[in-house]
């Protein structure tokens, strides 16, 4: 089931949503689900469809909510142009970071590495930096009218961020039914075999990696309105890095859907339990954890794999039936 | 011969203190195929993986088409047109096989439409058409092979580097395959193949190259280079030309 | 100018906090040399073994340096169920998802503790805790010092270990040649649980070495782990002169940047290193080749 139609059904009936449900608490949870799910959509474009694992998206979640905040607090910047502003920033730090590991050929465990320790560095800088506000953080000045992308009700941040995903939902469809994107996932499956069919690997990684950063970057930003408060520990710590890796794994590495589904089915998963349990700090990442061992354990594929293979075990196989073995008559 | 279209000029490689290759020079014309065998270790894979771009030869030149490609990286030396197939294969497993054909097929029509078309027809010219919608890693030795051979078509070549195309192929798999490869070079496409499937690699070329200890001891019609003392030599051990044409034969 | 006293003394405090690295980097050298994976979940094994060290002195009154008796092996028990029973399992032999498995074993693990025991930081106060060592010029912690000692004795026992008994063979053996190790015999899901469980054990033989003059928190582990990760790629993968070298070397550096450019700084610098190390020359001083 390839084409646009899962998506368009996916947006429309997130969009459908506010219509029904009104609970401020309700929405609050979905937004915090869609930006989380937008950070794993960037994730998902390096990691799931190029198969390079980074442990430090954070960077760029950091780099683009710090960007836009920094503009807008020291520098009087427009929202809308700060916004702007830090998915080029986020970009920009993608294709640094990118070229640099790309560059010294880093694979798998050393990639995830390096990725890790570029967020720390990043972290503890802005930790001790002034223009970040170092310990204190930085605080957007509350102006809830459109211009300075705040909205007195929750709503309207809700259509801004499912705007966001579904931006990000089409971006990931064009890629994979794009020459880049098969070169990518070519890449992906095997790096030598994809270079001998004339694939320039380098590129493809670095360009997959600035529009991952690019998006985790945008979630970054969006934050940054949401909350109207940015530190180091929010905009470059690991619980974003972790967050933006889990949701695709759970939904589904390499799909279009998959971290839409990942970050709503995670959340759904960590509030259910904060009900349950009370709500002690912890414990929504303790289920996250859990949630990524149990699904490389039992779900390597994530839900949306998952689906798919319980589809086709039902319904008979998307792939032509097996036909009898002929032997190549012609040459 | 005229002008070759794959130059290899006195090409050497180290590996720490190890000569793997050492003044090898060969050249394979347009349009014709030639084989490469040599014992195992003689370095045969080394040099295709020197030729390609895998690796950068310590000395020496390769030319393409008359330009010196010496050191360029795999991916340029494909969009020039030369296409190799790996002795280890080495299949895009989580895809189909007409995704795989498509990968090589984008390299000259950016269209998704127009690369499909491409691995459709690549994949019915090596013998595959039934098993296109299949995910690659159910394909049988033979079938990856083929697969391996239609990745490397797919990139429309105009030489094509065949390393062991036929190893792990039982006598009818080798069958069904040589006029596989008889046709692509009979379309115009040079290739050059490492073998050691003796038969079919003496049938299929027109000229052979021996390669020993990482020299180039022989090369000549499959005829002469069989009955040189030498070749027999280096596959068989020292002073075994001499026992066999002595008349001990084992 | 700088008294020279004041940098050796520097230098002194900076190899005993690197000793303490090079134990948490030699048991994620070894686990890497055998198992060919980073253990994402050594620092949050750290931090659970600090607590463990904690709590045996609050509640038991056990000194750490005797409660390591007990919980080094505590510990190694644990490290060989989770990779027996759960990280080699779910990872059905795929190096990227044994990352992520480590991976979620550390984020359950840290918010686990977090859950459990909140992110206060706990301290013990040993009545020789505040001992020291007079050297005339400058004074030196007699916790650090014995840490210091320690993490030698540490590292000549796992020799011993690696050279003289069946199981270090094994080990050598696997970490060499996995293949042949198998068709030998050796079964090598349970010598990787072995070597799991060594290094886990290292890690908690270096939470009571440290809880003393440090502390117990959720994240505490983490930051040891970061300086781990670069001592291990400074020193070499697999390498265990190279951990122990690098360790020191580390534990050097941070003292001396801390010194001169402050804490944060001598962090990020540590991280440089780190990251330079990775782009330019991934197989360390000592190792080999990735």
């Amino acid at each position: 089931m390839k084409g646009p139609a899962p998506i368009a059904i996916a947006v429309a009936a997130l969009a459908a949503v506010p219509l029904v449900v009104h609970s401020n608490v309700v929405l609050n949870f979905l937004v915090v689900a869609l930006l989380i799910a937008l950070a794993g959509q960037g994730w998902n474009i390096i990691g799931g469809y190029g198969g390079q694992y980074s442990f430090g998206h954070a960077a760029f979640f950091g780099t683009g909510a710090y960007a836009t905040a920094i503009l807008q607090v020291h520098y009087g910047v427009n929202a809308w142009l700060g916004f702007a502003a830090g998915i080029a920033a986020g970009a920009a730090a993608g294709a640094i970071i990118g070229a640099l590991a790309f560059r010294a050929g880093l694979r798998s465990s050393y990639f995830a590495l390096v990725t890790l320790a570029f967020a720390e560095v990043l972290r503890i800088l802005a930790s001790v930096a002034p223009i970040t506000g170092a310990g204190v953080g930085l605080l957007i000045k509350l102006d809830l009218r459109p211009q300075s992308l705040q909205f007195q009700s929750r709503v309207a941040f809700y259509f801004v961020i499912l705007a966001l995903v579904a931006v990000a939902l089409v971006i990931a469809h064009l890629i994979e039914r794009s020459r880049f994107g098969t070169w990518l996932i070519a890449v992906r499956e095997n790096e030598d075999a994809a270079m001998a069919l004339g694939v320039n690997a380098f590129r493809v990684k670095l360009a997959a990696m600035v529009v991952s950063a690019a998006i985790t970057a945008a979630a970054g930003c969006f934050y940054a309105q949401y909350f109207l408060f940015v530190d180091s520990g929010i905009a470059y710590g690991t619980w974003i890095s972790i967050e933006a890796l889990l949701t695709p794994i759970i939904g589904g590495v390499g799909t279009v859907l998959g971290p839409l589904v990942g970050a709503l089915a995670a959340k759904a998963l960590g509030e259910g339990a904060k009900y349950v349990a009370g709500d002690a700090p912890g414990l929504d990442l303790m289920i996250y954890g859990a949630m990524l061992v149990l699904v490389i354990a039992f779900a390597p594929r994530g839900l949306v794999g998952a689906f798919n293979d319980m589809r086709q075990r039902l319904f008979g196989s998307t792939m032509k039936a097996r036909p009898p073995l002929k032997e190549a008559a012609h040459g | 011969m005229a002008e070759p279209l794959l130059s290899v000029e006195r090409v050497s490689h180290r590996f720490g203190g190890l000569l793997a290759v050492d003044a090898a020079t060969l050249a394979a014309p347009p349009g014709r195929i030639t084989g490469l065998i040599g014992p195992n270790g003689a370095g045969k894979t080394t040099l295709f993986a020197i030729i390609s771009g895998f690796l950068k030869p310590s000395s020496g030149r390769i030319s393409y088409a008359g330009e010196d490609v010496t050191g360029e990286p795999p991916y340029r030396l494909a969009r020039r047109g030369m296409a190799r197939t790996f002795q280890i294969v080495q299949p895009f497993a989580g895809l189909s096989v007409r995704h795989n054909i498509l990968v090589g097929a984008h390299l000259r029509h950016r269209a998704r439409a127009a690369a499909l078309d491409v691995a459709d027809m690549v994949g019915h010219e090596v013998g595959l058409g039934d098993w296109l919608d299949r995910p690659a890693q159910t394909l049988t030795v033979s079938g990856r092979k083929r697969l391996e051979l239609a990745r490397a078509l797919a990139t429309e070549p105009k030489l094509l580097l065949l390393d062991e195309v036929l190893a792990g192929l039982n006598p009818s798999e080798i069958r069904d395959i040589v006029p596989v490869i008889r046709a692509i070079s009979a379309r115009g496409v040079g290739v050059v193949m490492i073998e050691h499937v003796m038969q079919a690699v003496m049938s299929l070329s027109e000229r052979i190259f021996v390669l020993a200890e990482g020299r180039v001891i022989a090369e000549g019609s499959p005829a002469q280079v069989a009955a040189d003392p030498a070749v027999v030599e280096a596959y068989l051990g020292h002073g075994a030309a001499a026992k066999i044409g002595a008349g001990h034969v084992h | 100018m700088l008294s020279p006293l004041i940098l050796v003394t520097a230098v002194l405090n900076g190899l005993m906090t690197g000793a303490v690295y090079a134990l948490v980097a030699l048991g994620l050298t070894l686990i890497y040399g055998v198992l060919h994976i980073i253990n994402f979940a050594h620092g949050a094994m750290l931090s659970a073994a600090l607590f463990a060290a904690f709590f045996a002195y609050q509640k038991f009154g056990l000194d750490p340096y005797l409660a390591v008796f007990l919980i080094a092996p505590l510990f190694f028990a644990l490290g060989y169920a989770l990779q027996r029973f759960v990280i080699g399992p779910s990872s059905h032999g795929d190096d990227r998802n044994m990352l992520l498995v480590t991976l979620g074993l550390a984020v359950f693990i840290e918010n686990a503790l977090l859950y459990a025991f909140r992110a206060n930081t706990r301290t013990i106060d040993l009545p020789y805790g505040f001992k020291s060592i007079d050297l005339g010029f400058t004074f030196l912690a007699m916790p650090r010092v014995i840490s210091f000692a320690a993490v030698f004795i540490v590292a000549l026992a796992l020799w011993l270990i690696m050279t003289l008994t069946d199981t270090g063979k094994a080990i050598r053996a696997v970490a060499k040649e996995k293949l042949g190790a198998e068709l030998a015999g050796i079964d090598v899901a349970h010598i990787y649980a072995m070597t799991f469980g060594l290094g886990t054990a290292c890690v908690a033989i270096a939470a009571c070495l440290l809880i003393p003059t440090y502390y117990a928190t959720p994240g505490a582990g983490n930051a040891f782990v970061l300086v781990a990760f670069t001592i291990v790629v400074l020193g070499g993968m697999g390498s265990v002169p190279g951990a122990l070298i690098g360790g020191l070397v580390i534990g050097v550096v941070e003292s001396l940047a801390g010194f001169f450019f402050g804490e944060s700084l001598g962090q990020v610098g540590i991280f440089l290193i780190f990251i330079v190390v990775l782009l330019v020359r991934p197989r360390g001083l000592f190792g080999a080749s990735a």
